[in-house]
């Protein structure tokens, strides 16, 4: 159950139309792979000081930490094309927007409610957006983006801009109804859009088997004609080569496809939850055996990497990471005059 | 005895419609099921079916007729083991090709009059009919005036706005192919093709994210419910995805969309297809919320809504859509969004309203004119945001107000109006703020029972009679 299950064990669909190739390990360079590895550690060093922040109250609310789901995020959006492409996800978007080289200082800023925030201070974690960089929220409803999602690939179909959009939601969102109207319509049209079920197995604190008739979450499509994929979410050029399979098919005009990436969190839902549906020992055997970033580490190590090196790189994130933390706590916050800014954008 | 075959009404506002094809010719033999005719009404056409088997006697309007009234003997049935040429002529029947004005004599010759059962929303229908001259300072003098119905001004608002902007298209249940549940998006489909006019499955909650996601990614689009009741099913991204974003962003990322359909009562319904949204959307920061009376508010309004960068909820209202009334021929008539409109000019008593009830006020203000007191009629037009001033205003030269709503009075935007008139015009009333809404229950089918549950243009005079202690 922890560990992430071999690809082998669940039998793919009987083929009566055509399906996309089983998608291969991204062969990387040891330079690209390094920046995937410091993009993953960066996210887990900036969670933690997030984590660590809510407990010091400097972040209120809820807080959604992406640690263990690293290389998710990371290796998907290495294979998307900035200038086109689309993304929108859920309210754990901290890494997502990380992993689009946003700046962490906004980030951190935003989380601790501060004007210098990417949302003015005025969205908090779950409500965080960057129109330039074609990063879309950040939603609060479980689901939401979903359907929010289909509407970028709508868009990017419409004006014929050659996007593609990639929205991710969780096990726990892919119950919801909203998602099969947005599949039936993205199949029905054709939209350019990847949906990216990343899986942690747990929605809150249920987990998957006991919400899900069909726990085997890439079949969901199968209804609409759409196509899925399993694929190992702790391994980062396995999720790179989902990504490369998946925007082929896309971009080849044939429609959306489904990336079921098996995960983990290793923290509660949010801040707020204990985590008690779950022994110490299943979240510990992921750590040791299948941790994202210790296996990317392993492999640049393989690759000739120095230690030496790898050092300088986690020294280097730990100090942006303590900027970015010490920017947050200190910057102001939000003007009074703020509070009635932006509720709309014209004046009638 | 020859049975007479009438005009059938294909809906409960319906009183007159095209007879626009006979499928059958005199001597033929029907049975219940044949197609006999096809009706046409500017909604839709319809086939009209044979209940009785027989023979047909005559024919009694030629096919192509326009204006023929629900309950003309359109023909007669000779039944089995009637001689076809004994059949008793009606008076029109020697001109067999009966002109429309010759209907009315068949219709005076005996035939009895159509069951026109008396409900609420024909009485709001036909009080909303008024035809009264407004006083509009937006238009200038000596503009032309063209006859329009209220859903040719949304389809011309939505054309025109469509030929502007390459980023504006429509989606929604029926609006492509079957030209519109209502005929609203008629003809766009033709002109603008399937990239820009869509036909969605039934999916509010889905389509609606898909608009307010392409909004975001920016588009322009209009999303049209087939009724605001279902919007039900889609409110929580007209709400959390479309109102909020722009706030939640800091600025970054707006969401310029508009939602519209028929919104309010229609006609013997039933609850679940009735109901007022204006006060639930209207009390959202971030949403505009427009709720037009008249085709020169809709079309000018509807294509402020679609120019606007932020989000719009626009509320139409299904009985007034065949409705003719004049707008401006001018080339880009678009309104201000949050104005509100003087429809009649008064000095006793200010009469407040919104959409329908805006003709059923215009009505009740005739009826008031006859006993010497003169209503000033104001149209909110805009929900939210809502002009205050104008009311104000007219409340200081009156110093009464009656809101006037078809919609239930319990959080409504008439409560609204009763709170800020309070807080800001305590001064300038001489009586207290009345209302005229809909009975506080879910709405009923029975004829008799809806006529209860929804305003009157009676109920407008007795409470405007209060207010002035009369």
């Amino acid at each position: 159950m922890a560990k992430a299950p071999a690809r082998a064990k669940s039998e793919p669909p009987k083929v009566n139309r055509e399906r996309p190739d089983e998608p291969e390990l991204y062969k990387a360079s040891k330079e690209e792979l390094l920046e995937l590895y410091k993009q993953m550690l960066l996210i887990r060093r900036f969670e933690e000081k997030a984590g660590q922040l809510y407990g010091l109250g400097f972040i209120g609310g809820f807080c959604h930490l992406y640690i263990g789901q690293e290389a998710v995020a990371v290796g998907l959006q290495s294979a998307l094309d900035g200038e086109k492409d689309s993304v929108i996800t859920g309210y754990r978007d901290h890494g997502h927007m990380l992993a689009y080289g946003i700046d962490p200082k906004v980030i951190m800023a935003e989380l601790t409610g501060r004007a210098a925030g990417i949302s003015k201070g005025k969205g908090g974690s779950m409500h965080m957006f960057s129109t330039e960089k074609k990063f879309y929220g950040g939603h609060g409803i479980v689901g939401a983006q979903v359907s929010l999602g289909t509407g970028l690939a709508f868009k990017h179909k419409y004006s014929n801009d050659g996007g593609v959009c990639l929205a991710y939601f969780g096990d726990g969102a892919a119950n919801q109804g909203q998602v099969y109207e947005s599949f039936n319509m993205a199949e029905l049209w054709k939209l350019p859009i990847i949906y990216v079920i990343e899986n942690n197995q747990y929605a809150m604190g249920t987990s998957v088997n006991r919400a899900s008739s069909e726990d085997q979450l890439y079949r969901r499509g199968e209804s609409f004609r759409i196509p899925g994929i399993q694929v190992d979410g702790m391994d980062v050029l396995a999720c790179r080569g989902a990504a490369e399979e998946a925007l082929a098919w896309v971009r080849a005009g044939k429609g959306p496809l489904i990336l079921e990436m098996k995960t983990y969190r290793y923290r509660g839902h949010s801040m707020s939850d204990p985590a008690k549906y779950r022994s110490r020992e299943e979240v510990q055997a992921v750590r040791d055996k299948s941790d994202p970033i210790e296996h990317a580490k392993q492999l640049l190590e393989k690759l000739g990497v120095k230690e030496d090196e790898l050092k300088a790189a986690e020294a280097a994130i730990r100090k942006q990471v303590n900027e970015a933390a010490d920017f947050a706590e200190q910057t102001p916050e939000p003007e009074p005059g703020e509070l009635y800014t932006d509720v709309l954008v014209e004046s009638y | 005895m020859a049975i007479e075959i009438k005009m059938p009404a294909l809906s409960p506002t319906m009183e007159e419609g095209t007879l626009a094809k006979w499928l059958v010719k005199e001597g033929d033999t029907v049975k219940s099921g044949d197609i006999m005719a096809e009706i046409e009404t500017d909604k839709a056409t319809m086939e009209f079916e044979a209940v009785d088997e027989g023979t047909i006697a005559q024919i009694l309007v030629a096919e192509g007729t326009d204006n023929v009234k629900v309950g003309t003997v359109i023909a007669t049935l000779a039944v089995e083991g009637e001689e076809v040429s004994k059949a008793p002529t009606p008076a029109a029947a020697e001109d067999k090709a009966v002109e429309p004005e010759k209907q009315e004599q068949a219709a005076e010759s005996g035939t009895p009059e159509p069951h026109l059962v008396e409900t609420g929303a024909r009485q709001m229908f036909e009080a909303a009919k008024h035809d009264a001259e407004v006083a509009d300072p937006e238009v200038p003098a000596g503009t032309a005036m063209v006859k329009l119905t209220l859903r040719e001004a949304l389809r011309d608002a939505m054309a025109e706005e469509m030929r502007k902007d390459e980023r504006v298209f429509v989606m929604g249940e029926e609006v492509a192919q079957y030209q519109g549940a209502y005929k609203v998006t008629q003809g766009l489909l033709d002109e603008f093709g399937e990239t820009r006019v869509i036909d969605t499955p039934i999916t509010e909650y889905g389509f609606a994210g898909v608009g307010t996601g392409a909004a975001m990614g920016g588009l322009r689009p209009i999303v049209e419910f087939m009724t605001f009741n279902f919007a039900m099913q889609a409110i929580d991204h007209i709400i959390n995805s479309a109102a909020k974003t722009n706030y939640m962003s800091g600025g970054q990322m707006r969401c310029p969309i508009v939602f519209r359909g028929p919104n309010g009562a229609a006609s013997r319904v039933g609850a679940q297809h009735s109901q007022n949204y204006g006060p639930w959307y209207a009390s959202v920061p971030g949403l505009i919320v427009i709720a037009p009376y008249d085709a020169a508010d809709a079309k000018g309004l509807l294509k402020a809504a679609i120019r606007s960068e932020d989000p719009v909820v626009f509320l139409e209202n299904e009985l007034l859509y065949g409705r003719t009334f004049e707008v401006p021929q001018v080339d880009d008539w678009v309104l201000p969004i949050g104005k509100a409109r003087i429809m009649r000019e008064g000095k006793d008593v200010t009469i407040v309203s919104y959409s329908i009830g805006v003709g059923i006020s215009l009505e009740a203000a005739d009826e008031l004119a006859k006993e010497g007191i003169e209503a000033e009629v104001v149209d909110l037009r805009t929900l939210r945001p809502l002009d205050r001033q104008t009311v104000l205003k007219s409340l200081a030269k009156t110093n009464r107000i009656v809101v006037v709503e078809e919609g239930w009075p319990t959080c409504s935007i008439a409560s609204e109006v009763a709170a800020f008139v309070m807080e800001e015009g305590f001064d300038d009333l001489d009586a207290p703020v009345l209302r005229v809404t809909d009975e506080d229950v879910p709405l009923p089918y029975a004829a008799n029972l809806e006529k209860l549950a929804l305003i009157s243009a009676a109920k407008v005079v007795e409470t405007v009679k209060k207010v002035c202690y009369r």
